[in-house]
């Protein structure tokens, strides 16, 4: 193990790319995601890094060069924000469809109108269903570990997925935080070189992206879907043997003080922490309440899911995204689905907090804690200006 | 055809690389063309395909047409999927994981995949510097959803999108000059071809993956589908386009141009025109109208190509 490195995460995740060998960087420039490529365009142009470094003229094009390098093989990498996700939407759906292995980082931020460059997930969310496995984590360390993560995983012949991993813009991507790294050779045992086992080459002539008739498309999703689903098993594995390497530990459900919980807090990202500190708080003062955060988004860890909320009375999810015109947040949609069959089933109480870059801390999760009542409309969006509740 | 043209068609491969049984219609001159660069491409290839006619009649799952390695993703982004091909192999050779033969990498797309929505990705990959082949296959609309207007239409052609009426001329824009805006990136070889001369089509191809860095060729697709003419004129229409003047056969390499099918004297534009549906509504003063602009343009090919 080596010793704590004090870094911008944002660096941090470059150097575990570097780690990673990886073979191609393709991307766009787009705040907050910038300081990960610039980092790695700066590896590159000092030959610490043996890879090609392209800079695309758009997002779209970012990902179709992935899509080509990695066809033929390469471990190919991009990572974007935003508007930049909403223009490579389509070819989210296509990679996975296509099932090439690459990773990307998300660097979450909202999506326009109004423009905003800060974070919330509105971005990740528009693209739910596109079939990648996708994480969130919770600080730097932990994108640092996950890098690794995401190419095991992706390159397991018996996954072979493409991986999101989202990080929360600036809260997250832009502080400093001290790390532990690993060595190369610990590297290089946890994640060997790609050995890819279809690519376009001469020498053996395969067709990709062939269309699908009506007879074809349902079973080319039910395949996507339960290879997905599959790949829950892959994951556990695939973390187990990080914590042999680094000895940290994940899980795809992160637990915090859920003990005799009668409340739970659900949430994804970088707010896990603030909210970890707002339950010790009351905790001490005598409230039965605990945390969860999902790290895995895709799969969604439902079996999990349903077995550590058993015991609870009551659920308020934090949302960092609006479904609108709909039922509130994505992520609290989920999660009522994934409970409607319990036969007792807890309240689920729905905040939409921290849009667009507005803070949530420890004294609204104790408020929202403590005034939870029936929400008619199934949600409510906390922290509105004028609004008593946020004095 | 002089001996000698008879002995130079010989030299043409006669492996196909564009297996038959794909559904295009009778008389496509985009699959005519497709096969015919790809005799000359020959097996050492990988070719990405846009969306569009041609990926529509050779790959639906889970048959294919394509006896090379051929990738199919969206339809803007051919050039952008050629471009990290060709990344993907030069990394992987330089590190050893590949073996270090020289592996064509092409691009195709039709027009509307190249001048209007491929036009962002096909300007980057130019401008990148990839060494890539990129071929327009342009049949001069969306043919493939049912015949609307691309900005590759010419003028006064009526599609699904610009239709003749008692007011309207039908495509009321001059056709996008792609081949100008490939010369204006600076790469090394911009061309155009017909397969109605498949061996000038055979020497480009030739040179376009011979030199090192990006080239474009832009090759005219006669479609009797969505031009309105029988399917067993293609060769004669692809032929007359070219003698009218209305699609000079040229290459700019490294800047100079030539044209490399003479016309002594142009054919007059109505034969081009008059055999087209599409046409068929044109008065003749706007026939003698688009004959003077294309004599015009003709004229300053055979400047450039005399200056240089």
């Amino acid at each position: 193990m080596e010793k704590r490195t004090g870094m911008e995460v944002s660096f941090a995740a470059a150097e575990a790319l570097k780690l990673c060998n990886i073979d191609i960087i393709a991307a766009y420039p787009i705040t907050p995601q910038t300081h990960i490529v610039e980092r790695l365009a700066e590896y590159v142009a000092n030959g610490e890094l043996d890879a090609e470094f392209i800079p695309a003229e758009s997002e779209h094009s970012a990902l179709s060069l992935c899509i080509g390098s990695q066809a033929v093989g390469a471990r190919s990498f991009t990572c974007t924000s935003s508007q930049g996700l909403a223009l490579m939407s389509e070819l989210l759906y296509i990679t996975s469809g296509m099932r090439l292995p690459l990773v990307m980082i998300l660097v979450n931020r909202s999506l326009s109108a109004p423009l905003s460059i800060w974070n919330d997930h509105s971005d990740v969310m528009s693209v739910r269903d596109c079939g990648w496995i996708q994480f969130f984590v919770h600080n730097g360390q932990e994108l640092f570990d996950h890098i690794f993560i995401a190419y095991k995983l992706a390159e397991n012949p018996d996954v072979l997925m493409p991986v999101i991993i989202n990080v929360d813009g600036f809260n997250l991507s832009h502080v400093f935080e001290p790390l532990e790294m690993i060595s190369h050779d610990e590297a290089e045992r946890y994640l060997p070189s790609y050995i890819p086992r279809t690519v376009l080459h001469p020498d053996n002539p395969v067709t990709m992206g062939a269309f699908a008739m009506p007879s074809f498309f349902t079973e080319a999703k039910k395949m996507h879907d339960e290879t997905l689903k599959a790949s829950y098993g892959h994951i556990l594995a695939a973390l187990e043997s990080w914590s042999k390497i680094s000895g940290r530990v994940y899980h795809p459900i992160e637990k915090i003080s859920t003990e005799e919980a009668e409340t739970l807090f659900i949430l994804m990202g970088s707010i896990a922490e603030t909210a970890a500190e707002a339950v010790k708080v009351m905790r001490k003062q005598g409230r039965k309440v605990g945390l969860l955060s999902l790290r895995l988004w895709r799969p969604f860890p439902f079996k999990e899911f349903r077995r550590i909320i058993s015991g609870a009375q009551k659920l308020i999810i934090i949302d960092r995204a609006i479904s609108l015109g709909g039922p509130g947040g994505p992520f609290a949609s989920e999660i009522r689905s994934a409970i409607y069959n319990m036969e007792n089933r807890p309240q689920v109480y729905n905040y939409i907090s921290g849009l667009g870059g507005r803070d949530t801390t420890i004294k609204d999760y104790i408020l929202m804690h403590d005034t939870s009542t029936v929400q008619e409309s199934g949600y409510e969006i906390y922290g509105l200006k004028g609004d008593e509740t946020n004095v | 055809m002089s001996s000698a043209g008879v002995y130079i068609v010989k030299t043409v491969p006669s492996k196909e690389y564009l297996a038959p049984g794909h559904r295009a219609c009778p008389g496509c001159g985009e699959a005519l063309a497709v096969r015919l660069v790809q005799k000359i491409l020959g097996r050492n290839v990988i070719i990405a395909s846009a969306t569009g006619c041609m990926e529509i009649i050779s790959s639906p799952f889970p048959l294919s047409s394509w006896e090379v390695p051929w990738i199919h993703v969206a339809f803007e982004n051919a050039a952008a999927v050629a471009g990290g091909i060709e990344k993907g192999l030069q990394v992987l050779k330089h590190k050893g994981k590949l073996k270090a033969k020289k592996i064509n990498v092409i691009a195709m797309a039709g027009d509307g995949g190249t001048v209007d929505i491929g036009l962002q990705s096909l300007s980057g990959a130019l401008e990148r510097g990839h060494n890539i082949l990129f071929v327009c296959y342009d049949n001069e609309a969306y043919m493939n959803t049912g015949v609307q207007r691309s900005s590759s239409t010419p003028f006064g052609a009526s599609t699904t999108t610009s239709p003749a009426g008692m007011l309207k001329v039908g495509q009321r824009t001059n056709k996008k000059n792609m081949v100008e805006i490939a010369i204006a990136h600076g790469i090394p070889y911009v061309a155009t071809a017909s397969p109605s001369y498949p061996l000038d089509l055979a020497d480009k191809v030739k040179k376009a993956v011979a030199i090192d860095g990006p080239a474009y060729l832009h090759i005219l697709s006669v479609c009797p589908s969505g031009w309105g003419i029988p399917g067993d004129i293609t060769i004669k229409m692809g032929r007359l386009a070219v003698q009218s003047g209305v699609f000079p056969l040229y290459e700019v390499e490294n800047g100079k141009y030539k044209i490399t099918v003479p016309i002594e004297e142009l054919a007059p534009i109505e034969l081009y025109l008059k055999p087209q549906k599409r046409f068929r509504h044109l008065q003749e003063e706007t026939i003698g109208h688009i004959g003077k602009d294309v004599r015009q343009k003709w004229q300053e090919l055979k400047k450039r190509s005399e200056r240089d």
